[in-house]
């Protein structure tokens, strides 16, 4: 039976994440983020699991990445100067392999920026965090439910690709007190996804041994089966290379096994990628995501409600982007479309990019202010 | 019967990357050799290292082993050791790792007294990226990041093990394999933060450019600058200065990090009252 509770986004992120069998969490305090981290403490001793505040940013991914590295499911939350300073780590979980959830609770930057104000600008961030090639998962929570089910959603994907996942919530969100409706716990427990296991001879073990765009298979440490971890381009067993036709393979594999499935299969699992709202008989279609979609769904009916017939398409996997149906709402909405993000226009380019034109009616604000259903209203009304 | 270092190392991984006479090789050596004083099941151990010469230790050992980023050794062992307790868990970072870019990490794993066993190798010299000064460079000494001599203070890593909290600390070089494997067992069996400074060459990137051209004589360099504590403690503080004690220098019982998260989780499920400073002897 579904489950109406209270509580705001990050403590039903951090809930989330102890359904979906976390039971390692290490961070550093960061604001707008820290009542993931303060859930996390509490809920997790309670069954068993562990919680370990780290003495900065860096040590609080090392540590989780450590124990998810030895088969313990774990995350971490932060805001985006904490991602800066993640991002190395980030880059080894990559390239290694090793699934872990990050949340980032989003705030104005770049650099301190604006702690304690909203911003939807760490997008671009979350697709490149680090240097290198890979590609990223990155889920974007736009209501107080999604808190709770991009999370679990992150975890089961982090495990199905081995590797780590983003889910974005931002300040508004993260902060945002009020009713959520969450999945029968039951449900949510039979989704839950865990990582692939050899169980053939020891001696044949080796974890990076499997096909183009497939992930790594590897083991729970202290079990018998014995690999190496390594930061630097591996071969089959895990151990260090730098034959030419090895590190090609690896880049290949490590951006197809993520972009490559996501094109081929329409998206990386079948929970939905996006949500359209009154989409159907639109004439203008507005795209927003996070916390502002909240507020597209008022300015929709406000506009229907004065005779413009709106829609909304908001993306709820950021990355990879749900390109096929944003290209056909290019292919339909032509040049009446608006955008409107935190930020000056970070998926704007995706978009774009997608479609192939930049003749949209934009929206930005990155001053740390919502964007109101009012201000989207009026410049709808200017492009009709 | 000689020992057989083949049950303990990846024979296929030999010979290893490290430079000819490198004191890498030995430490790896009296590591394996402790490792069977200990009786541990290899399935059961995990080897955790971080950037340069030392990075390539973990590989070499057949067992769980994790090779990580630069200096953030201690963070990536301490989710290792605290989601499996039940596990052993050896570091191993040089001098750059473990005192420049991962000071951090070295100060607050002493702290919390999470009972890994670290080795920090120390060479004096980042060696793997060609002759920069470390925290422990020698003033005086030349380098390519410092062609008119080095005028950095040098940090005295026990010293600072101590300050931060480690229950166990020692230090010893690998001149003497049998000593250093005596010191590695101590370290191994000791519950808690255990931090041993291991004193090594780099004949290669600092002997070479500070008159001390083969490994013998980077050797007889650490030879001369260091002694066993209870000599050294006989001598002047003026005299001091210029010797590094070896043995153990600390050596206390103090509640292991695990441990006391067993109290946590006590008092989470309602096992126990909260925690109170009641639960402490040390209230500040």
């Amino acid at each position: 039976m579904a489950r109406e509770v209270i509580g705001n986004g990050n403590e039903l992120a951090a809930e989330a994440a102890i359904d979906a069998g976390a039971m390692f969490f290490s961070g550093y305090p960061i604001t707008p983020s820290s009542e993931v981290m303060h859930v996390a403490s509490d809920l997790l001793p309670e069954i068993g699991g562990k919680f370990i505040q780290m003495e900065d940013e860096i040590g609080g991914i090392a540590a989780a990445l450590g124990a998810s590295m030895t088969g313990v499911k774990s995350f971490t939350a932060t805001s985006g100067p904490g991602i800066s300073l993640k991002a190395e780590q980030i880059g080894l979980g990559f390239i290694a392999e090793v699934p872990l959830v990050i949340i980032n609770v989003m705030r104005g930057g770049p650099s301190t920026g604006l702690p304690t104000r909203v911003s939807q600008a760490d997008i671009g961030q979350a697709q490149y965090p680090t240097h290198g090639d890979y590609a990223s998962i990155t889920l974007c929570a736009g209501s107080l439910s999604e808190c709770y089910t991009e999370t679990v959603r992150g975890f089961n994907l982090a495990e199905k690709y081995m590797t780590p996942v983003f889910v974005l919530l931002d300040e508004t969100i993260g902060h945002m007190h009020g009713k959520a409706i969450l999945p029968d716990l039951e449900e949510v427990k039979a989704s839950i996804v865990n990582r692939a296991t050899f169980d053939g001879p020891i001696d044949e073990y080796k974890p990076y041994k499997v096909p183009m765009n497939k992930p790594a298979v590897i083991n729970k440490m202290f079990q018998g089966y014995r690999h190496h971890v390594t930061g630097l381009h591996h071969g089959d067993e895990g151990f260090p290379t730098e034959d030419a036709v090895q590190c090609e393979f690896n880049i290949e594999r490590l951006v197809g096994k993520i972009n490559t499935v996501a094109k081929e299969n329409d998206g990386l699992d079948d929970l939905p990628d996006y949500e359209e709202y009154m989409l159907e008989d639109a004439e203008v279609c507005l795209i927003a995501y996070g916390s502002i979609g909240l507020g597209a769904y008022e300015a929709v009916q406000k506009l229907r409600a004065e005779g413009i017939k709106a829609g909304m398409f908001r993306p709820i996997m950021l990355w990879p982007s749900p390109a096929k149906r944003i290209a056909e709402i290019g292919a339909k909405f032509k040049d009446k479309i608006f955008i409107t993000e935190l930020n000056m226009g970070q998926y704007t380019k995706e978009i774009e990019r997608i479609i192939k034109r930049d003749d949209f009616t934009t929206l930005f604000k990155a001053n740390g202010r919502p964007i109101a259903p009012a201000e989207m209203v009026a410049k709808v009304k200017e492009m009709m | 019967m000689a020992f057989n270092y083949d049950k303990y190392l990846r024979v296929n991984k030999m010979p290893t990357l490290w430079c000819w006479g490198c004191g890498d090789g030995v430490i790896l050596k009296a590591t394996i050799r402790a490792i069977e004083k200990m009786g541990w099941d290899m399935d059961n151990v995990c080897v955790i290292s971080g950037i340069g010469c030392s990075g390539r230790f973990s590989s070499y050992i057949n067992c769980n082993t994790i090779h990580t980023t630069h200096g953030r050794t201690i963070a990536y062992a301490t989710g290792v050791k605290l989601a499996n307790p039940g596990v052993n868990v050896i570091v191993v970072a040089g001098d750059g790792d473990s005192l420049a870019i991962g000071g951090n990490h070295t100060i607050h794993g002493c702290r919390r007294n999470i009972d890994l066993n670290f080795i920090l190798i120390n060479n004096f010299i980042y060696g793997l990226t060609n002759s920069q000064i470390s925290p422990t460079t020698p003033q005086g000494m030349w380098c390519v990041s410092a062609q008119n001599g080095n005028i950095d203070p040098t940090f005295n890593a026990c010293n600072l093990a101590i300050g931060a909290g480690a229950s166990f600390v020692a230090r010893e070089s690998m001149i003497d394999p049998k000593k250093l494997e005596k010191i590695l067992v101590k370290g191994f069996s000791h519950k808690g933060f255990s931090f041993i400074e291991v004193n090594s060459n780099c004949h290669i990137n600092l002997g070479r450019k500070n008159k001390m051209n083969s490994a013998m004589e980077n050797l007889a360099w650490i030879d001369s600058i260091t002694m066993p504590v209870k000599k050294w403690e006989a001598l002047s503080p003026e005299e001091q200065l210029n010797k590094l004690p070896t043995g153990v220098l600390r050596e206390v019982e103090q509640a292991e990090y695990c441990d006391l998260y067993d109290m946590v989780i006590a008092a989470a499920q309602g096992k126990r009252g909260k925690i109170t400073q009641d639960d402490f002897a040390k209230k500040i």
